[in-house]
């Protein structure tokens, strides 16, 4: 097991023999890990293989009951952040640790003011800012609030923050889920900036594509357990996800043709101003139709949140709304109590909302309190003046069996069981309602391969009953793969829809740039 | 992050809280040359050492559970409802005027009709702060507290104007009929020929206190109000997408609040004062936001916490008689508990988490 990197210097990282339990789960298991200095290395699995969990070790967040941790050759204990920076370790976390109304410099600085007056940490952390910018192409402006930035400059900052602390060695985790594919590329180009002048990087990524396009070498987690480690170059994605699941995995979506019947929803002139007085969505047409799979494409941001959040009855507080919704032909109404969630599920409408650890979720609710919510109302969760908790728990046990969450126990807290698992008990829970229109946000966003395979069929299964699903996804692939037809969003409009077997990636992606397709090249070629 | 057991986290946490508080006081009372070990004594003797001295702390204690479940509701919703000395005394006024409005025949009518008024008098007094919230954006703590000020000022104009009998010099409502006093717990214990707590003030309303425990258990934790009033103090847009108003749940959860601090007064206006007197609810109001921090905003934990600030009310009390340790010094002695088990909690319990997580290590 030969991996890339320089050879004969001591390895930027080793694991040996690394085991961490929480209870009676055993997260990892004798985990063997060699990152060479000056490398890329990826790191794979589903969530739940416990890539979280070595990390958080690496990062002191938690002691490993056994192992041994070397950095550079040397054995080194990390008993906290403040002693990983020391050994050289930085971390840029999934969701970034910035104070939003701190400008970049306070944020960098931030923890590491080395007197008592900050006027000194500052002007050093401007020149020191001025000098990585230039090195590694990492420009944003010192002076600028963080709130104010782009996601993907937050992410730089979060990166500047590590190398400010002079690390050597940077774990992203998750680090692409929230950049548009602009500002992953850029990433990227800066990531083998990094390398080149000798840092090392450990990507945590669920992203195939990603390991195969910038990693070096590659790790596969499984259920707790390091399974592999290779080079990129000697491996290819089919090969990396059948490790990661320990079986045959579809990457593509097994369906039949849509049957589409008559319309479930329909938006007509559907315009949106939020309490800025911002126009969010400006003239929305859409159609829906029974046994059909519409997937709507788009760069976060561009009005499909707002679009989901009307129809499943949310609209954020202070929005003026117009225009006209119709499901199975019936006008529903845009404000007041006939036109919140509970009155949405009632007409039949199910909701998988893009963020289920605000939305979809009570993280400190347990899993049976969770796989009633917003259906707490049903007659049979009721008991009288009392809700029927053992009804209610028998229920949720039942479809955590069905949709395989684990583990299956449904007294767990919702923030204990891993993304996947937290989105297989929403999916459960608004699927199993049999809702003539499913409202489905980013249903795979932070969730293993094998889950997703799992939702993506479930999503196909319903479709096939004969309901209605509309589909939001920043993930182009899964739009591609999963619908019967495609609207592209851009600036709160529908740019364009296209059927998947006669548009490509290329076309789509010029529609989410708000480009008219016959503006767009016409020999943009697909991302396959 | 592993926690420690439930059961270190519930009872061990506020017990060495509490050790710290009694022995930082202890150095207080060493400070004034007073011995300690007396001081705990006449304490424990004054409080818990008779059935006289529990006829005070449970009646105490039965002012503490209401006022500690109000909190205890409210922040389940995500609220923190500080008004509960405003709408306990607003509670007062409810009582009064039922009692006085009817001339009633037994206090076995009386009292129910007494525990909706002062349940409708505190639930309004919560209405406004609640609606300013629900609809404006109004923080509650701050309306809350300014509505305690409203409801002190009101209680004095009314006593003055109104409710004064023509003729006495006292700011007071006439005293109640006989007819409704409400049974003493001593009279009650005599009923089965047992001598307890003779003179003391605790009353019918101790028992109403213990039920309202049960019934507050079951509205959290049994009820779809419950589920409902939880799942948006945890988390309001999951609530929107749930299509849970947070117009009706803030509404909802203060005046169930409100209601609940109104209670008080039928302990301590119909129950002990037999009358409505100026600032009759003394603090308790407040006192309650320490017994439902330190009981963890559970029913149980509330019950206990309030039976621990009864015990020092009543035992701080004959500590004033009986020592000269001044009465301000029990002041200390409450705000030391309350700064350790409410304000300073995760000072022992993040200790303590650590050294369950090392000895599962050792276990393991």
């Amino acid at each position: 097991m030969a991996l890339a990197g320089a050879t004969g210097t001591a390895p930027a990282i080793e694991l040996r023999g690394i085991s961490k339990a929480f209870g009676p789960v055993q997260a990892n298991r004798n985990i063997d890990l060699v990152v060479p200095r000056g490398t890329i290395h990826g790191i794979i699995g589903e969530n739940g293989a416990g890539k979280s969990t070595l990390m958080s070790i690496l990062y002191g967040f938690y002691r490993p009951d056994a192992g041994e941790i070397l950095i550079g050759g040397q054995p080194v204990t990390i008993s906290d952040s403040q002693a990983a920076i020391r050994a050289g370790i930085g971390m840029v976390f999934q969701h970034f640790k910035l104070v939003p109304n701190f400008t970049v410099l306070e944020n960098i600085i931030l923890g590491a003011e080395d007197r008592g007056l900050l006027r000194h940490s500052l002007s050093r952390a401007r020149g020191e800012l001025k000098r990585l910018a230039e090195e590694y192409g990492l420009q944003v402006d010192p002076d600028a609030a963080v709130e104010e930035l782009s996601v993907g400059h937050q992410q730089r900052v979060e990166i500047l923050k590590a190398l400010y602390r002079q690390a050597d060695i940077l774990i992203l985790d998750e680090p692409t889920g929230v950049l548009t594919p602009a500002e992953a590329d850029h990433l990227f180009r800066i990531l083998r900036g990094l390398k080149d002048e000798g840092k090392t990087i450990i990507l945590i990524t669920h992203k195939l594509r990603e390991i195969m396009e910038i990693t070096d070498n590659v790790s596969v987690m499984r259920r707790g357990e390091m399974v592999a480690s290779v080079r990129t170059a000697g491996t290819n994605p089919t090969e990396l996800a059948e490790l990661m699941v320990g079986r045959k995995v579809l990457l593509r979506v097994e369906k039949t043709p849509a049957q589409p019947g008559a319309p479930v929803l329909e938006v007509r002139g559907l315009g949106m101003v939020d309490a800025d007085g911002v126009e969010r969505l400006r003239g929305i047409d859409l159609e829906v139709r029974a046994g059909e799979i519409v997937g709507i494409a788009g760069v976060a941001g561009n009005g499909q949140t707002q679009l989901l959040e009307i129809l499943g009855g949310f609209p954020e507080p202070g929005a003026r709304l117009q225009g006209e919704i119709r499901l199975n032909g019936t006008p529903l109404p845009l404000s007041g109590t006939g036109a919140d969630g509970r009155a949405r599920r009632a007409a039949g409408i199910g909701h998988v909302p893009e963020d289920r650890q605000v939305e979809g979720l009570i993280m400190d609710f347990s899993a049976w309190e969770n796989s009633a919510f917003g259906y707490h109302d049903a007659p049979q969760f009721q008991n009288g003046l009392l809700m029927d908790n053992a009804a209610i728990r028998a229920d949720a046990a039942d479809k955590m069996q069905r949709f395989d969450v684990r583990p299956p126990n449904p007294d767990l807290a919702a923030k204990n069981f891993s993304g996947g698992n937290q989105q297989k008990i929403v999916v459960a829970r608004e699927i199993e309602r049999n809702p003539d229109l499913l409202l489905i946000g980013q249903p795979t966003r932070g969730v293993d391969i094998g889950a997703i395979e799992f939702i993506h069929k479930r999503i196909v299964a319903l479709r096939d009953a004969g309901k209605a699903v509309l589909l939001v996804s920043v993930e182009l692939d899964e739009i591609m793969a999963l619908s019967d037809r495609i609207a592209v969003m851009f600036d709160g409009r529908i740019m364009g829809e296209r059927l998947p077997a006669s548009t490509t990636a290329g076309e789509l992606g010029c529609l989410m740039a708000g480009l008219e397709p016959a503006a767009a090249p016409a020999t943009s070629g697909g991302t396959e | 992050m592993e926690r420690m057991p439930k059961w270190a986290d519930v009872i061990v946490t506020p017990l060495i809280s509490l050790a710290l508080a009694f022995a930082i006081s202890a150095l207080v009372i060493l400070a004034i040359g007073e011995s300690p070990v007396e001081a705990l004594k006449v304490m424990v003797e004054g409080a818990l050492g008779s059935s006289y001295g529990w006829g005070f702390t449970l009646y105490y204690t039965t002012n503490f559970v209401f006022t500690g479940l109000a909190v205890m509701v409210a922040y389940h919703a995500g609220l923190f409802n500080i008004g509960g000395e405003g709408q306990a005394a607003m509670g007062g006024l409810g009582v009064t005027l039922v009692v006085l409005a009817l001339p009633w025949p037994h206090w076995a009518l009386a009292l129910p009709a007494a525990v909706v008024g002062a349940a409708l008098f505190g639930a309004l007094w919560a209405l406004i702060p609640a609606w300013l919230q629900a609809k404006r954006g109004s923080h509650v703590v701050i309306t809350t507290i300014m509505f305690n000020f409203i409801a002190a000022a009101l209680l004095n104009y009314v006593l003055v104007n109104l409710l004064r009998p023509v003729g006495s010099m006292d700011p007071a409502s006439a005293n109640f009929p006989p007819a409704t006093h409400l049974p003493k717990l001593s009279d009650m214990a005599l009923a089965f020929g047992i001598d307890w707590g003779r003179n003391t003030p605790a009353n019918i309303a101790f028992f109403i206190a213990i039920i309202a425990c049960l019934l507050v258990w079951l509205l959290i934790w049994r009820t779809r109000l419950g589920y409902e009033i939880r799942a948006f103090g945890k988390s309001e847009p999951a609530a929107l997408y749930a299509g849970i108003s947070p117009v009706r749940i803030t509404v909802v959860a203060m005046l169930i609040s409100g209601a609940l601090a109104g209670l008080m007064a039928v302990n301590n206006v119909m129950g002990e004062a037999e009358r409505l007197v100026l600032n009759a609810v003394e603090g308790a109001g407040f006192i309650g936001i320490a017994v439902a921090l330190m009981g963890r905003n559970h029913p149980l934990g509330v019950f206990l916490a309030a039976l621990l600030f009864g015990f020092l009310y009543q035992g701080g009390g004959e500590l004033a008689l009986w020592t000269s340790i001044p009465r301000e010094l029990i002041v200390i002695i409450q705000a030391l508990v309350i700064l350790f088990t409410g304000a300073l909690d995760n000072m022992v319990r993040m200790p303590l988490e650590r050294l369950f997580l090392t000895l599962n290590r050792k276990r393991g």
